[in-house]
């Protein structure tokens, strides 16, 4: 109860401080720099130019500090030793390209970059259509969007009950093998099961995700001019043909956005193997090994390393999200 | 304009019966663990959940009274007896060995060796006689088929949340997840002011820099400020968890909040200045009540995220007992206690439960930033 209050006093502080920050130091400035008398002019331009960085100093400085900063140190880092001391040149680097747990988690994410935008996108889209055209979508769409509210971790707790794997010896009480068994197959212990067991922890995601895309594709879906559906229409197109060859095309720039955003997370998103694998039989990935050589083997070093490498395949995302944004703002 | 004549009552029924596999696919990992959270120990592990909802059947073994409790009947020994404790459920077969445990229909007799003869009617009262007296101590085995009604518990959420430590991190998560909420809300707002209706050079290299910042993986800053937090004394403290969230959503706060707030009509803004409204108070008075839906959006991705992190609560804040957060809590069990799905199911709900009440009551909310956030930015 005590951290309750602990909470409490933090939020009040919080709260407080900066609206006392913001409120002063705007009071501060019109008493410096008073915007009438004989220098009221240069008053109110030099006020003009500085009166934004009061507004954005807290942010900036907090933004400057918990994410601009780690990167350079980040970087720093990566060239030093276990406890992040003595410099080592490329020796983390060297270990990396030589290890085989690294490889595997390479090309795990590769896999997970490929099938879980690709599949989260297609079904959200399959979603979307489908819930736009029916009485009760709504509740459909608020059904399969509720995965978004679980945690990974939850998630992880969920889906490991539907592979559970009993063996022989009792009813199966896992979903899947369940009805494996009732159609006359062997159960499978999935979450062991090299190489596919990888893919069953992506469905994970997936299930999580698709919620998302439909979410916002489904907006865009809406948002297509009525005028070229029902010119199609007049032009004797059938329901498939329209939303392949008119409405998938027209929101080519929404899919795009959904696509990267989930790509995004998928590089980072690591609670789903550490909950369900913690990596072993062949599922590491690059967020989870980071997670490992830092936490586990506690090598500085060789966590910013691998933490350099998401960072790296992060960049390109980032760049065409700037342009993007840019362009917009135009 | 899905009126195509003569498709609509065939791809109507199509569409709802697609549309109801779909939610069905969705929902059914949730509910098993739902209804698992109320079933005991022993159901979850012998059957599976989707047979909760009706009568389980399932083989038992189970001893009579011991010879203690037989009586004499004429020339007979006899022990009676029920074989259900509580006295519900159904007999729908039973057996005499091990070797045919389901040989015998209720009601019937069952000779067993040295002359004795046992029945079992439907309703689990069971008769077992004797031309001789029973000795030893131990009761003789039954063998029966059972149907045993559906039957739902609250005991394991009595259990984890008063005796396995889950309510003191259901407090934590909760002590983690208010401040880091509400605090970065203020700081993202007069920022996302700043930039979107404030004139000033290097605006729009900021704003690049925000929707850079926002894809920047976690990862890069967990050494950096870890090593910076134990320097200065916050290493696992609430206080730096605060701190790092409110840093690390920063990002997607002042991107949701610019975009709405430059979306705000020009005219409100131009006339209060003309009117000799300050920026601060052009702010106070006018954005912050407008902006309220944003602000809103905003505050339930960071609840819904703060809540469910794993991964900074993990680095940031202590893993003994008294800092353990509900994930961090809920993957120590699946490490430790792997097998006991009735603990796993409760308090994964118990950690779930908040977030979907969030969910289905702002949805709107959160809807309108994700929205924002995607579509318009990208």
């Amino acid at each position: 109860m005590e951290q309750l209050l602990y909470a409490s006093a933090t939020i009040i502080v919080g709260v407080f401080g900066c609206v006392a920050y913001f409120y002063g130091s705007n009071l501060l400035l019109d008493v410096a720099l008073p915007p009438r008398g004989e220098k009221a002019g240069r008053n109110i331009n030099l006020s003009n130019m500085i009166r934004p960085w009061l507004f954005l100093g807290p942010a900036v400085a907090l933004l400057g500090l918990y994410l601009v900063y780690p990167v350079i140190r980040s970087i720093d880092l990566s060239f030093r030793d276990a406890s992040g001391d003595a410099w080592v040149g490329l020796d983390n680097y060297r270990w990396m390209l030589s290890d085989a747990k690294f490889y595997e988690s390479l090309i795990n994410n590769f896999w997970w970059l490929i099938v879980v935008p690709a599949a989260s996108t297609f079904f959200g889209l399959i979603a979307a259509t489908l819930t736009d055209r029916i009485k009760w979508g709504n509740l459909a769409k608020s059904l399969i969007f509720m995965p978004m509210a679980i945690s990974f971790v939850g998630a992880s707790v969920i889906w490991k009950f539907v592979y559970d794997y009993r063996g022989t010896g009792g009813d199966e009480i896992g979903i899947i093998n369940a009805i494996l068994v009732g159609l006359g197959g062997q159960p499978q212990a999935w979450i062991t099961l090299e190489p596919w067991n990888s893919f069953f922890l992506m469905i994970i995601l997936i299930w999580i995700q698709t919620g998302f895309a439909m979410v916002i594709l489904s907006a865009a879906l809406r948002g297509i001019p009525e005028e070229t559906i029902e010119a199609s229409i007049l032009d004797g197109a059938n329901p498939w043909q329209i939303f392949w060859k008119i409405k998938v095309p027209q929101i080519w720039g929404t899919i795009a956005v959904v696509w990267t955003t989930i790509t995004i997370l998928v590089l980072k998103v690591f609670d789903i193997v550490l909950a369900m694998t913690n990596g072993q039989w062949g599922s590491q990935v690059l967020a989870n090994l980071m997670f490992d050589w830092m936490f586990r083997a506690g090598d500085f070093g060789r966590a910013s390393t691998v933490a350099l490498v998401i960072m790296v395949l992060v960049t390109p995302i980032m760049v065409w999200n700037i342009r993007n944004a840019r362009r917009e703002m135009v | 304009m899905d009126n195509i004549a003569g498709q609509k009552s065939a791809l109507g029924w199509a569409v709802n019966i697609a549309v109801v596999a779909l939610v069905l696919l969705w929902t059914i990992p949730t509910i098993g663990l739902l209804v698992s959270s109320f079933r005991d120990r022993d159901q979850i592990s012998t059957t599976g959940w989707w047979r909760a909802l009706t009568a389980s059947e399932q083989n038992v073994i189970v001893r009579s009274a011991p010879p203690d409790a037989q009586v004499a009947e004429g020339d007979l020994w006899v022990i009676a007896g029920n074989i259900f404790e509580d006295g519900e459920g159904e007999v729908t077969a039973f057996g005499v060995t091990s070797r045919a445990p389901t040989a015998l229909t209720p009601g019937t007799v069952g000779e067993m060796s040295k002359d004795r003869t046992m029945t079992v009617d439907a309703s689990g009262n069971y008769r077992i006689t004797s031309p001789v007296e029973f000795s030893g101590s131990r009761g003789t085995r039954i063998f029966a088929t059972t149907l045993t009604p559906p039957q739902f518990t609250l005991a394991n959420y009595d259990r984890v949340l008063f005796s396995e430590g889950i309510f003191r991190s259901f407090i934590n998560t909760f002590t983690v997840t208010i401040p880091a909420t509400v605090i970065p809300i203020l700081i993202a707002a007069f920022a996302a002011y700043a930039l979107a209706w404030m004139e000033f050079p290097g605006r729009a290299l900021l704003i690049a820099a925000v929707v850079g910042l926002l894809v920047v993986p976690l990862q890069m800053a967990l050494i950096p400020l870890l090593k910076l937090h134990n320097q200065i004394g916050i290493g696992k403290d609430y206080l730096g968890i605060w701190l790092a969230h409110t840093g690390f959503g920063l990002p997607l706060a002042i991107y949701l909040l610019r975009n709405y707030i430059a979306g705000l009509p020009r005219e409100i803004i131009e006339s209060a200045r003309v009117d000799g409204a300050t920026d601060f108070e052009i702010f106070r008075r006018i954005i912050l009540p407008l902006s309220f839906p944003a602000l809103a959006s905003f505050a339930i991705f960071q609840f819904l995220w703060v809540w469910n992190d794993l991964l900074v609560a993990t680095v940031f804040l202590g893993n003994n007992e008294e800092q353990l957060v509900m994930t961090g809590r809920l993957r120590e069990l699946l490490g430790s206690r792997g097998g006991d799905w009735e603990i796993l199911a409760a308090s994964a709900f118990v950690s779930i439960a908040v977030p979907l009440v969030v969910f289905f009551t702002m949805q709107r909310y959160l809807v309108r930033g994700l929205l924002a956030g995607s579509v318009k930015g990208g």
